[in-house]
């Protein structure tokens, strides 16, 4: 009885994924031609894609009852949590830094996770949350920017493939995804000559929408534009070494400097992030690598011989040795 | 959702606490001292249970004094935190033990030294260059990584202290507006505006 109410009442999970189901059209009615149409159609149009769910009455608390573990330490799927991401906009482009340690509950799965996905040249993705989620969603995401690239013979803004994700995830709301990502990348930029000497209100207003870009997209289904962003468990200690070091106007040097630092104060403070730092710039010709630095190695040592480096070790009691609080007269501090 | 946040600087100690008294989600009171002057150069912030705090704090402020006037000397500030420390992990094993949390700073004139003591509900105690308890935490410690110096000025102290502040400011949901802040040297305590 219980399942047949499910079935057709109008608020259960399953009645969500019947009502996208409908949305979408997944059960494609799409006819080839479409598929050529460079004028193209929505990105929703190929439908979002449908997985096969748990034969039982409530999905979401079948999941939830396998996943959680603060009710339950010992359950089978332990989803990894903690991390720390940041990407931050500025002149010369975005920053985008992250840890590199996966967690299950209180072990260290793993200390050499990509958390930046690359989606193409012109886009990364950040990865928080479950790591699954992130890793499939966010290469999902790369295949359907492609595909818009060949139907529209264009480059998609930051801002569509960011809500390309942002209603992919929300379409899934309340049954169990877990992500908190960054789609950070450069919009083509149209040159000066090109444009209007006088130009109209519309055409600044599109202006505006050009250069490097950041959106803040989670499984809430929430999707914030901004200038700078951290997330995860980490988060609180990079934002204070971050927000206290940001200006719109660092040199690309400072810039890179102030990310690395950022995350290695998350990987100092925060025990569920860590290992190693992956850092990358977006300028207006697409991604650049820039490095990947041990945290230890940052602490100690500092990141090497590259831009904006110190010349010695971020640890505290390197940056004050030989420093002291005490006002004992210097005589008496010879006995 | 009490916040402090203590560093020390050369030759001295500043103590902050936010002034916010809350039950629930009310503001009950928003000029509220929660940093005690146990002695001329010692001064401690305390935060957790309502109620407790309170409580905890004057029966240390007039156990610290009963030693002064037995003993003419104050104790210094390494004895007194200490003592506050064990009267604390006492308590922890008696049937209602305090949940309050500690920071002590104190200036100690025979050796010229400022000390700066974390202390939590548990009885932990550790000596440190800063500290801080509440959400302050999460985004103060790693600024102060980067941004304490023991040879500070007060007047640096001050502005690494306002780091703090505005940090929480910008982050925190709830942001508390209104600190009080002591600083602790040769010359004894006094209360500064921030």
């Amino acid at each position: 009885m219980n399942s047949f109410l499910t079935r057709y009442s109008s608020t259960s999970p399953e009645a969500d994924i019947r009502k996208a189901k409908e949305l979408f059209d997944e059960d494609g009615d799409v006819s080839d031609v479409m598929w050529g149409s460079a004028s193209g159609f929505g990105n929703l149009a190929s439908g979002v894609p449908m997985f096969k769910l748990p034969s039982v009455p409530d999905p979401t608390s079948f999941l939830r009852m396998h996943t959680d573990d603060h009710a339950d330490p010992s359950c089978r799927i332990k989803i990894k949590h903690g991390t720390t991401t940041l990407a931050f906009r500025f002149q010369g482009g975005v920053i985008v830094a992250v840890d590199s340690r996966a967690t299950a509950g209180s072990y260290v799965a793993s200390g050499t996770v990509k958390k930046v996905i690359e989606i193409n040249p012109y886009l990364l993705g950040t990865m928080a949350g479950g790591a699954a989620d992130c890793q499939y969603w966010e290469t999902y995401l790369g295949i359907q920017c492609r595909l818009h690239e060949l139907r529209n013979r264009e480059r998609i803004s930051v801002a569509a493939a960011s809500k390309y994700l942002s209603n992919l995830v929300y379409s899934y709301k309340g049954m169990g995804l877990s992500m908190g990502t960054m789609i950070c990348g450069w919009d083509k930029t149209v040159r000066i000559p090109e444009m209007n000497r006088d130009c109209t209100e519309a055409i600044r207003a599109n202006c505006r929408l050009q250069g490097p870009a950041i959106f803040y997209v989670d499984s809430d289904g929430s999707r914030l534009k901004g200038d700078l962003f951290s997330v995860g468990s980490g988060s609180t200690f990079a934002y204070g070494v971050l927000d206290q070091g940001y200006r719109w106007d660092l040199t690309d040097a400072e810039a890179q400097e102030l990310g690395r630092r950022s995350i290695y104060a998350a990987g100092h403070r925060d025990a569920f992030s860590g290992n190693t730092v992956n850092l990358y710039h977006v300028k207006q010709d697409g991604w650049q690598f820039i490095g990947n630095y041990d945290v230890s190695k940052l602490h100690y040592e500092g990141p090497g011989d590259v831009p904006g480096a110190p010349g010695t070790g971020y640890g505290y009691d390197l940056r004050v040795a030989g420093r002291t609080s005490s006002d004992a007269p210097q005589s008496e501090g010879q006995a | 959702m009490d916040i402090s946040f203590a560093l020390t600087g050369k030759g001295y100690v500043i103590v902050a606490a936010d002034t916010v008294a809350a039950r629930s989600i009310v503001k009950m009171k928003v000029d509220e001292d929660k940093i005690k002057v146990l002695s001329p150069h010692l001064l401690m912030a305390y935060s957790g249970e309502p109620g407790d705090t309170v409580q905890f704090a004057e029966y240390v402020e007039r156990n610290i004094r009963l030693y002064q006037i037995r003993n003419t000397h104050a104790l210094r500030p390494p004895s007194a935190a200490s003592w506050i420390r064990r009267t604390l992990a006492d308590s922890l094993r008696s049937r209602k033990p305090y949940a309050v949390n500690l920071l002590v700073g104190g200036y100690d004139t025979s050796t010229h030294n400022p000390h700066l003591y974390w202390i939590d509900y548990l009885g932990t105690m550790s000596e440190v260059p800063f500290a801080a308890h509440g959400y302050g935490a999460y985004f103060a410690l790693s600024l102060l990584d980067r941004y304490h110096d023991p040879e500070a000025s007060v007047e640096e102290g001050l502005a690494t202290l306002k780091r703090c502040i505005d940090e929480v400011a910008k982050r925190l949901v709830v942001n508390p507006e209104k600190y009080k802040v002591k600083i602790v040297d040769k010359d004894g305590v006094r209360e500064v505006e921030i």
